[in-house]
């Protein structure tokens, strides 16, 4: 391991490491456009430069590895003379137009042209125009004359998806990102170039213009597209709700996990937040009679569900519980069902058409949390919940987000199973045809509007946080089975879907030892042998 | 001062690119020698004679030889940069139109010296005279058995960027990439084209290796200076009564050059500047010319010898108009990787225009000179230094000129 000093601090490496990382790792930023620790060196946009004793100039940090006995310094004189100086060279052509371009807030020719740059412009002849607005496939947009030519974009869709579609074209000044002919950026990890892009070139069609990114407000999440459970932060606007159209969530941003996703997130996952603002939202308790369906507050509904579950056998109940559930909902469920004896338990349906599964990141399983499901002891298939409901072996059957008419299975047998109960119950964020044949209809709060844990297919228990409080009356699933279960008699305990989490804690071998505070920003494997899924 | 002819000893002879003229005139007996050398002997024998790459950079050949790993498992190749494009320079191509055999002879023996099985020559797209007779005599030495026996020559047209006659610039073109220099390290000698050690060299000097090891490299040697032997092909053009290339003894003045060789100054007669080694020389005033044409006798001049590529001009010369001439040159050729160049060879050559046209401002002199400077030594690859060269040397030897354009 190499030992080497950067501004006069003393720094031990791992071999391989290069100097912008070693001085992070002192706390020290140089700043760089065109390095990324995910991609390969590029050196080419020259901001990085440091100085090296006994080197007679100042040198790229981003192709230097660290050595032992290497002294650093990345403050000299001559070093922020450079770093003006290219600063300058970045922007004469750049067309200087933050209060239209997306990108300003987040734009890393603003923050380092005033850390770095803040010189007197010189540069008065005409710049060089090119093309703008430039779709280069279904949610990127380019504006070559805001690009730096990092070749980031470039370098991703060459060594990360291997699809290829980018170059640089032409030379000099004239030089620009496109497409190669025929080509559209349509592969299904496209969106990350606008992440990497560190300027206001390539910028999200489907963020583009919605909302100035300093109303943002984040919160750290976890995706829910898929088994993966890539870190993400969900972007959303409280504070000029007048703008983004009236959504609350504008935007996912992966987030970095070392090991989950890295720095990456699927198009798949970035755009599958439209449900949380849709207008199909569940927004209150609501009872059918017959074709009637009128609105109840939520002690009617938790009073019902709970004479509902105390009135049958416990035989004569089922339940269908979701992979798409938390943790903490699964375990509250657990409990509603160990109070009540309930045996006809199953989580998983299978979809209309296989999930798509890639070598990266995809996941042919769509659901965040069906391995927590399975440790939490929910069962799995459900097939035979229905198979009970259809043989009229069911009085109640209550189901958790699932559209059984949107699974696999046949619709008639839903129909049939769904016809033959006398009590169903449905729980969820969004409408669908199951919840339309429901007797009681239960509003969940989406994911963005809580806080839990899904446990990913490798195992990792990942945090997900509270970005925006829930549309309507809606509750997290754990606090309306709390008050099923305080209903049906139990002593109310969880106020917090944290209290949840400990019950599991106890009650699943798998997840011994693990507290919120030790799953953290990056998630905690379970103990045990995660069995081996497709 | 004239000296023996060595490299252009063919080049009066009509058919001297054939191989019967070639081999009548001592063709081949150099290869013959150095089969019976050791590799290291004949990697010695090149560093004594004081070769220096006569491409641009003017490195001991002998030296970047000698960086090639010795016992390397897998291929090492030997590429040669026919891309001549450095203006003012077109000795390149007289040596494969004319004497494309001592290319070939040279490569055999550079080959077995660093114990290479495939070369490749990249010829510029434009030269497509060069091109056919080069492949001609290539065909001629395969069906003599020169070629074939263990060793390969391949034969590559660019495509018309001057930056693939920069080394790496190079290596990416014949790779099949886009034309880009690469970052260094690696070095090509390590990691070279196709990730293979590689030794890239000029064709002139790749054409003085079959004389070196025929009459060996102390006579090489004396023929030049301390620092560097032999002869080199220096290209004349510009206002001379006779613009041709002459090959000298780099031991030769600039001023011999364009008074002994290329018949004196036309124009009015009267000499104003010189840029001596191709168009990112530094260029030297007429007062500046008794300076020895070897690298070191250049460098000490505060220009550089180059590609030997001489370019003269009279009193009746704009200079500020020859600067935005060469100004538009490296702005139209700047690959674009790096920002500096990319950026300010656009941006520079925009200020010479304006200068030119009458509209410039007093501070563009200064904005030029410092914008220069300041990019110097900050790129990937010498392009841009080559660029700064003519920026700071025109405006600072000439600078009454350009203030007389900028209107009061």
């Amino acid at each position: 391991m190499p030992k080497l000093t950067i501004n006069g601090k003393e720094i031990e490496v791992p071999a391989g490491t290069n100097l912008i990382e070693a001085a992070r790792r002192l706390g020290v930023e140089v700043p760089h456009y065109c390095y990324h620790p995910g991609l390969s060196i590029a050196g080419q946009c020259r901001l990085c430069m440091v100085d090296i004793e006994k080197t007679p100039r100042p040198t790229i940090a981003c192709n230097t590895l660290a050595a032992d006995g290497m002294v650093v310094d990345t403050e000299t004189d001559r070093v922020r003379e450079t770093r003006k100086s290219i600063m300058e060279f970045h922007l004469i052509n750049h067309p200087l137009d933050c209060p239209v371009c997306d990108q300003a807030g987040e734009c890393w020719l603003q923050i380092y042209y005033m850390k770095h740059g803040l010189y007197d412009p010189r540069m008065t002849d005409e710049k060089v125009h090119k093309p703008k607005a430039v779709p280069l496939g279904p949610h990127v947009m380019l504006d070559a004359e805001r690009c730096i030519l990092c070749s980031r974009c470039v370098r991703f869709c060459d060594e990360i998806t291997h699809t290829g579609e980018l170059g640089i074209f032409s030379r000099g000044d004239h030089s620009e990102i496109g497409l190669f002919p025929g080509q559209e950026l349509d592969n299904k990890y496209s969106a990350n170039v606008v992440d990497i892009c560190p300027v206001g070139a390539l910028t999200d069609r489907d963020f583009r213009f919605q909302v100035r990114v300093w109303y943002l407000d984040s919160a750290k999440s976890v995706c829910p597209g898929c088994a993966r459970g890539c870190n993400i932060e969900v972007h959303v606007n409280r504070r000029r709700p007048h703008h983004n159209e009236g959504r609350r969530v504008a935007r996912l941003k992966p987030r970095f996990n070392a090991d989950v996703n890295r720095w990456w997130l699927c198009d798949a996952g970035r755009y599958g937040f439209t449900p949380v603002d849709a207008t199909d939202r569940l927004l209150v308790p609501t009872r059918r009679d017959g074709e009637a369906t009128t609105a109840a507050t939520w002690d009617e509904a938790i009073a019902a569900v709970a004479a509902a579950l105390r009135r049958w056998p416990a035989d004569e109940i089922g339940v269908i519980a979701s992979p798409k559930m938390a943790n903490e909902d699964l375990m509250a469920l657990r409990r509603v069902l160990e109070a009540r004896a309930i045996r006809h338990v199953g989580f998983a349906v299978p979809s209309r058409e296989p999930g798509d599964q890639d070598d990266f990141l995809i996941r042919a399983d769509k659901s965040p949390n069906s391995l927590g499901a399975e440790l939490v002891g929910l069962g799995g298939d459900a097939r035979p919940v229905l198979a009970a409901a259809s043989g009229r072996r069911l009085k109640c059957l209550w189901i958790f987000g699932h559209d059984l008419f949107g699974s696999g299975w046949p619709e008639a047998d839903v129909r049939e199973a769904l016809g033959a109960v006398d009590t169903l119950i449905f729980t969820g964020a969004n409408a669908n045809r199951t919840s339309a044949r429901a007797h009681w209809v239960l509003p969940a709060a989406a994911w963005v509007e809580r806080e839990g844990t899904y446990t990913n297919f490798e195992g990792r228990v990942q945090r997900f946080r509270q970005a925006v409080e829930p549309l309507g009356q809606a509750l997290p699933e754990w606090q309306m089975l709390g008050r099923v279960l305080t209903a049906l008699g139990a002593a109310p305990t969880a106020t917090r879907a944290e209290h949840w989490f400990r019950e599991l804690v106890g009650a699943v071998p798998a997840f011994a030892g693990l507290t919120y505070q030790a799953v953290g920003d990056t998630g905690r494997l379970v103990t045990r042998d995660v069995p081996a899924r497709a | 001062m004239s000296g023996e002819a060595i490299l252009t000893r063919n080049f009066a002879r009509s058919d001297s690119h054939t191989l019967s003229v070639y081999r009548e005139t001592g063709g081949y007996q150099a290869w013959a020698k150095a089969q019976a050398m050791e590799p290291a002997a004949i990697l010695e024998e090149v560093k004594r004679s004081n070769l220096r790459g006569l491409g641009g950079a003017g490195f001991p050949t002998g030296t970047k030889w000698s960086f090639i790993p010795k016992n390397h498992a897998g291929p090492v190749y030997l590429v040669i940069n026919a891309d001549e494009g450095e203006p003012g320079t077109f000795k390149d191509r007289y040596l494969l139109e004319r004497d494309p055999h001592a290319l070939i002879e040279g490569m055999l023996i550079a080959a077995r010296a660093v114990r290479c099985a495939t070369a490749f020559v990249y010829i510029r797209g434009e030269y497509v005279e060069p091109w056919r007779r080069f492949t001609a005599a290539v065909r001629e030495a395969y069906e003599a058995r020169y070629l074939g026996n263990g060793f390969d020559i391949v034969v590559h047209r660019g495509a018309g960027a001057y930056i693939c006659g920069e080394e790496t610039g190079l290596i990416s073109s014949l790779e099949g990439k886009k034309g880009w220099p690469k970052l260094k390290p690696p070095f090509p000698a390590i990691k070279g084209a196709f990730g293979a050690p590689t030794v890239v060299n000029n064709v002139e000097t790749i054409c003085q290796v079959p004389h070196i090891l025929n009459r060996g490299a102390e006579w090489f040697a004396g023929l030049g200076t301390k620092t560097q032997g032999g002869t080199r092909m220096y290209s004349v053009s510009g206002r001379v009564a006779r613009p041709a290339v002459y090959e000298a003894p780099v031991s030769i003045t600039l001023r011999q050059l364009i008074y002994e060789r290329a018949g004196g100054v036309t124009g009015n007669g009267k000499l104003k500047a010189v840029v001596p080694g191709g168009s990112s020389a530094a260029i030297l005033a007429a007062h500046e010319i008794d300076v020895t044409m070897d690298v070191d006798g250049l460098r000490n001049a505060g220009t550089m010898a180059g590609s030997a590529g001489v370019i003269v001009m009279d009193e009746t010369v704009s200079i500020p108009e020859a600067l935005m001439v060469v100004a538009r040159f490296y702005a139209h050729e700047s690959c674009g990787q790096c920002t500096p160049c990319r950026e300010s060879t656009g941006w520079i050559y925009k200020m010479t225009r304006r200068i030119v046209e009458r509209k410039g401002r007093k501070e563009d002199l200064d904005t030029i000179l410092d914008v220069a400077k300041r990019g110097a030594g900050t790129t990937i690859c010498a392009f841009y230094d080559g660029a700064v060269g003519p920026y700071i040397s025109y405006i600072e030897k000439f600078r009454g000129e350009f203030e007389a354009l900028v209107p009061k």
